[in-house]
């Protein structure tokens, strides 16, 4: 085996656990901005989209490249944005009014 | 010599920014520290596209430039746009198109890597064969299983599970053949046609898995959606030898089916059942309930209601999607402050699947901005409804029904509720006697404590504002 898969397999194998154990005990009231935010990280697949792009040199590897690089920055910046707005609601103590 | 520093750039980035998302998700479970986790994970999200853009690999032709700066901007401005402009109601269609958009880069990007390795050396060898087949798989799933999810939350397609026949065995047939394209893929080195013909049958799947799950699972499979692109983006980090996807992918992967089974157990259902169960259905087994029902229902106008709660000591608010859909949240901030002006105490109880995902209530009073501590959870109020003079249930529904509690027969038996039959009265706003999503007769509507206000739960609860000013 190859060892940069091998190195890959224990990162993701560690990577795995240490997200079982991160969470823990969420609150139901927090479930919704959790699974935007997490959401907003599997975007990180942008990357793969970019240098997919970036290493095109087919019209049919460009097309993809395009598609790849626009609908994961729409994930990432999306989630991050909609994640943002609504734990900023999230607020201890109401705003006095007068 | 500056080769080697633009890589140590690059890993030392990439490390950074796994810590990063590691603390940030840390962050993002409390209810204290969300806000900021979300932030950090951000951050970590820039860092890393940073180190990317100077990557070698990258070759900067015009056109590759042209290719990624448009692509970028654009699906930055399209998900930041959607992002600003969703309504906080429509909140669980915003994460699963978003987390569609991210499966659909993950399968794009391992079939495009596979084509390009192809075209490179001729062969693929088998490990990254196998990260190539496992990615574009899941992330075709999740990406065409997610845009189910959202046509049936946003109504375009009917909440209702849709079967038809030969539905069980079309789906056994797509996986007998994703599983010999898996086969023919990593041990027989066929060509690209085989990932693509693969890509096609994942797509179909995730549509067919998803069509017969009916509207108010939707929440679990969403997560269990979430879950699985972040798989389908940590086996495109191994199809690029990529260790940051690999991280943040199986954080996401890991956490996402931890918080899937939190969620299927605040709506008591099991994931297996959600996934293969049909809620539902039960909408036609509603004879048990009908068999004990011969109480009539009793009504009453916005005025009595209105005087009742007005010199009530105590009144808890329960609010449920009806509230939601009326777009009342803020109707409701307006009758509670009216009732404090006059000395009543006013908590609101929440029940973790109120609204349409757990968590999705709080975040729609927190927008109408209802005060975070009159918030109560479900285990905390539950034993107060009996001390309480009214209960004021707006547009919840199944979360209060009490055959939840001793109707064996009931589907929804089993499922924690709000004991809201424990107060002295229960006004119920409700549009009409429509069941709710379980489809289920709701004995609670029949009880000698319980009087109905009919209507738009926005009108209803502005005739009663108005009311108990006037009171």
């Amino acid at each position: 085996m190859n060892e940069s898969v091998l190195l890959g397999a224990y990162v993701f194998v560690l990577a795995i656990l240490l997200g079982l154990e991160v969470i823990g005990r969420v609150p139901s009231t927090l479930h919704t901005p959790l699974m935007s935010g997490t959401n907003a990280i599997h975007g990180i697949v942008l990357l793969g989209g970019i240098i997919v792009a970036g290493t095109a040199d087919t019209p049919l590897l460009h097309i993809l490249g395009f598609l790849a690089v626009f609908l994961g920055a729409g994930n990432v910046f999306g989630g991050f944005v909609v994640t943002d707005r609504m734990l900023e609601m999230f607020k201890k103590k109401p705003v006095e009014k007068r | 010599m500056i080769e080697s520093y633009r890589q140590a750039v690059i890993d030392i980035s990439y490390f950074v920014s796994a810590l990063l998302f590691i603390y940030g998700l840390k962050r993002l479970s409390s209810p204290a520290t969300a806000r900021s986790g979300n932030q950090i994970a951000g951050l970590a999200m820039i860092i890393a596209l940073v180190a990317t853009f100077i990557s070698p690999e990258i070759n900067w032709s015009a056109a590759n430039i042209l290719i990624i700066l448009v692509a970028l901007v654009g699906g930055a401005a399209f998900g930041t746009y959607l992002a600003r402009t969703v309504k906080m109601t429509a909140m669980p269609q915003m994460v699963a198109l978003f987390n569609g958009m991210g499966g659909a880069t993950a399968a794009l990007v391992s079939v495009s890597e596979f084509t390009r390795f192809q075209h490179l050396f001729g062969a693929v060898s088998n490990s990254e064969s196998l990260s190539v087949v496992v990615g574009t798989t899941i992330g075709a799933i999740s990406f065409s299983g997610s845009m189910i999810a959202v046509g049936k939350l946003q109504e375009v397609i009917s909440g209702r599970p849709i079967r038809f026949p030969m539905l069980q065995p079309l789906n056994l047939l797509l996986l007998i053949g994703i599983i010999a394209l898996w086969v023919g893929a990593i041990a027989f080195n066929t060509g690209a046609w085989s990932v693509w013909l693969l890509f096609a049958l994942a797509l179909i799947l995730g549509v067919t898995v998803v069509l017969p799950i009916g509207g108010a699972d939707m929440p679990v499979v969403i997560a269990v959606l979430n879950s699985m692109t972040g798989l389908a983006a940590a086996a495109a980090g191994f199809v690029l030898h990529n260790q940051i996807l690999i991280v943040a992918g199986a954080l996401v992967g890991a956490s996402g089916s931890l918080l899937t089974v939190l969620m299927s157990r605040a709506m008591n259902r099991s994931l297996a059942n959600v996934m293969f169960g049909a809620f539902g259905s039960a909408t036609t087994t509603v004879g048990s309930a009908e068999a004990g029902e011969a109480k009539p229902i009793r009504e009453t106008t916005a005025d009595d209601a209105a005087v009742a709660m007005a010199y009530a000591n105590e009144v808890i608010i329960v609010p449920g999607y009806g509230l939601a859909v009326a777009q009342a949240q803020h109707q409701i901030r307006e009758l509670s402050e009216e009732l404090e002006k006059r000395g009543v105490t006013v908590k609101y109880a929440i029940h973790p699947v109120a609204g349409r995902m757990p968590g999705h209530m709080n975040v729609l009073l927190a927008e109408a901005n209802v005060p975070y501590d009159e918030l109560f959870e479900m285990e905390q109020i539950n034993d107060e409804f009996e001390r309480s003079d009214i209960a004021l249930v707006v547009g919840a529904n199944d979360v209060v029904n009490p055959a939840a509690r001793s109707d064996t027969s009931s589907p929804i038996y089993g499922m924690p509720i709000l004991n809201v039959d424990k107060a002295q009265t229960v006004i119920v706003l409700k549009r009409s006697m429509r069941p709710g999503f379980a489809g289920i007769e709701n004995q609670l509507f029949h009880e000698p404590n319980t009087v109905m206000l009919f209507g738009d739960a926005k009108d209803s609860l502005t005739k009663l504002t108005t009311a108990v000013k006037e009171s």
